[in-house]
């Protein structure tokens, strides 16, 4: 009904240029990762020897190791917890402190995290809590869970609710109707949601400064720590294979949303 | 309709468990944050004195009252520092998230305007950067940016300067930066209520007779404003609080409030005042906290 509007000359250039500005630094990025020379002004031809640094160096591994495991268990649980609130919000009608627990729920999407984390940290020194692994995940699942929420949300929002009106009127639970029809019809958003709040986990580097202890690096704080001390080539690998990870999550997840056939409902991304 | 009564009821107790998780993960770290910025800074781990305990009894909670001190905050206000802190941080918020409307509208614009079968693949193109890191975004330019980087080498060969330039540790890098960590965030709820325009309104005011920049003020930039104040407040609130990019890219010589905190909580170990300073930047940004508090209610739960 909306037929093709009219692109003009200048909707073209915006487009165009803006998509550019978006990916040129990161192909940069990724191209002088392959570069056999240390030095950014010589092209030394293709090479892996930047890689191969890279899996010879213990503490970036092994903080790339605890940032994914961080990643994981936090990005289940907020997952969970997430699609509980979403659920709640969208289909608990009114309750006691509902006003509270939205605003809960949306405050941390634009909290500036240097104050998520100053607050968490000592919340975890005051209860003497030893920081390490589990400091950090309680803390990214906090942040991502709202993420999970927003996103679970407003798929059940655009939902048709006659749909589980429907299942009960023939006989099914509560609890059954959500197993059967609801979750079904959320599952792509649920598993955007998972895939999100891990890739946030991936990327925190604030928080995860604030709340980790002695010796659990994250990689991060990792490349952080080296950026600072200006550009190495291994630097470049690594974030080209960060990128490589986090598009293998990306299809994957799509694909996956595409064969449970719900590939024409999937909620906004963000 | 009695349906929905019986959901209603097994939905709510869901809601328990994360209810609890964020009263105790971002409601009470707050309390921790107030009763730390009154107290005082010592030489100790953790590096401040103790303000009051419990389980001492009420007596000594009075007396704990009377020891607590506002001069963090007092430090806060007098010692520039932190009072230009404050001031760059919301100049430099307000400033980039101008740039960022001006330059996400009209991407958001041309999106909205393409055939709708186009449309979910160019917002996936838009999207996808937001999902590699922000660090490695940040990295990104730095190698372009650096002394004998892309940039540099481009600009000497086309003659177009004799000597390299620096472009990193200045504020230009530091709104790039900025800009090109952020664009997503504005393009993404400008897209939203772009896309949902009845385009019949702006075919109508130029069948009218009126001239296309007529046509954008008077029609599509109003029915717009919902998403600018979507996209510049998801925008604003964070860039105030920025560490990160200004730490990166910027200059040292003055600071983001967001790295002077980082400053003075790891490096200068001052957890009261680092906690003082948390507490006023949460106050400069309680107001466009509520308006976006607001915004997002009203577009997640509206249709209910």
């Amino acid at each position: 009904m909306n037929g093709p509007r009219g692109l003009s000359p200048f909707n073209v250039a915006s487009l165009a240029l803006g998509l550019a500005f978006l990916y040129l630094p990161i192909v940069i990025l990724m191209i002088y990762s392959f570069n056999a020379s240390r030095l950014v002004t010589v092209w030394g031809g293709w090479s892996l020897r930047w890689y191969q640094e890279f899996f010879q160096d213990r503490a970036m591994i092994e903080a790339g190791w605890m940032s994914l495991r961080v990643g994981a268990t936090s990005a289940t649980i907020a997952t969970l917890l997430g699609t509980l609130a979403a659920v709640a919000l969208s289909r608990g009608e009114g309750f006691k402190g509902r006003t509270l627990f939205s605003g809960m729920l949306y405050a941390p999407l634009v909290m500036p995290e240097v104050i998520t984390g100053l607050s968490l940290l000592l919340l975890f020194v005051a209860v003497n809590a030893e920081r390490g692994f589990w400091t950090v995940t309680i803390a990214h699942t906090t942040l991502t869970m709202c993420f999970v929420a927003v996103v679970v949300q407003s798929r059940l929002t655009s939902l048709d609710r006659s749909l589980e009106e429907a299942a009960m009127d023939l006989g099914c639970s509560p609890a059954r109707a959500f197993l059967a029809v609801t979750l079904p019809l959320i599952a792509p958003a649920i598993a955007a949601g998972w895939m999100l709040a891990f890739t946030l986990s991936l990327d925190d580097l604030v928080i995860a400064s604030f709340t980790t202890g002695p010796g659990s690096a994250t990689l991060p704080i990792r490349i952080y720590s080296e950026v600072r001390l200006g550009v190495k080539p291994e630097i470049n690998a690594i974030c080209t294979l960060v990128i490589a990870l986090i598009s293998m999550v990306i299809v994957v997840a799509s694909l996956a949303t595409k064969l449970s056939g719900a590939q024409r409902e999937t909620a906004a991304p963000l | 309709m009695s349906g929905r009564r019986i959901f209603a009821r097994p939905a709510r107790l869901g809601a328990i468990a994360p209810y609890l998780w964020m009263l105790l993960f971002f409601l009470v770290p707050f309390g921790f944050v107030l009763k730390i910025s009154l107290s005082q800074t010592a030489i100790a781990q953790p590096p401040y004195l103790p303000v009051f305990d419990l389980t001492q009894g009420a007596a000594a909670f009075k007396t704990a009252l009377t020891a607590l001190s506002l001069d963090n905050f007092r430090l806060l206000v007098s010692d520039n520092l932190y009072v230009f802190s404050y001031l760059r941080s919301l100049v430099v918020a307000v400033v980039a998230t101008a740039i960022l409307l001006v330059i996400g509208y009209p991407i958001a614009y041309g999106i909205a305007r393409l055939p709708p079968r186009w449309q979910p693949i160019a917002m996936m193109l838009v999207i996808v950067p937001f999902w590699t890191s922000f660090l490695i975004r940040i990295y990104a330019w730095i190698n372009i940016l650096q002394h004998d980087g892309l940039l540099n080498q481009m600009l000497l060969s086309l003659h177009l300067v004799s000597v390299p330039v620096v472009w990193l540790s200045s504020d230009s890098a530091m709104y790039l930066g900025i800009v090109y960590s952020y664009l997503p965030f504005m393009i993404l709820p400008l897209f939203a209520t772009l896309a949902k325009m009845e385009p019949a309104l702006e075919e109508a005011a130029s069948d009218l007779g009126a001239p296309p920049l007529k046509v954008f003020w008077l029609i599509t930039f109003p029915l717009s404003l919902p998403g600018v104040a979507a996209g510049v407040l998801l925008c604003f609130i964070p860039i105030v609080g920025e560490f990160v990019i200004p730490d990166l890219l910027a200059g040292s010589n003055s600071l983001m409030i967001g790295q002077t905190l980082w400053l003075e909580f790891f490096t200068n170990k001052d957890w009261p005042v680092a906690s003082a300073a948390a507490i006023v930047l949460l106050l400069l940004l309680v107001a466009p906290l509520v308006v976006y508090d607001r915004l997002q209610r009203a577009q997640l739960e509206g249709a209910r």
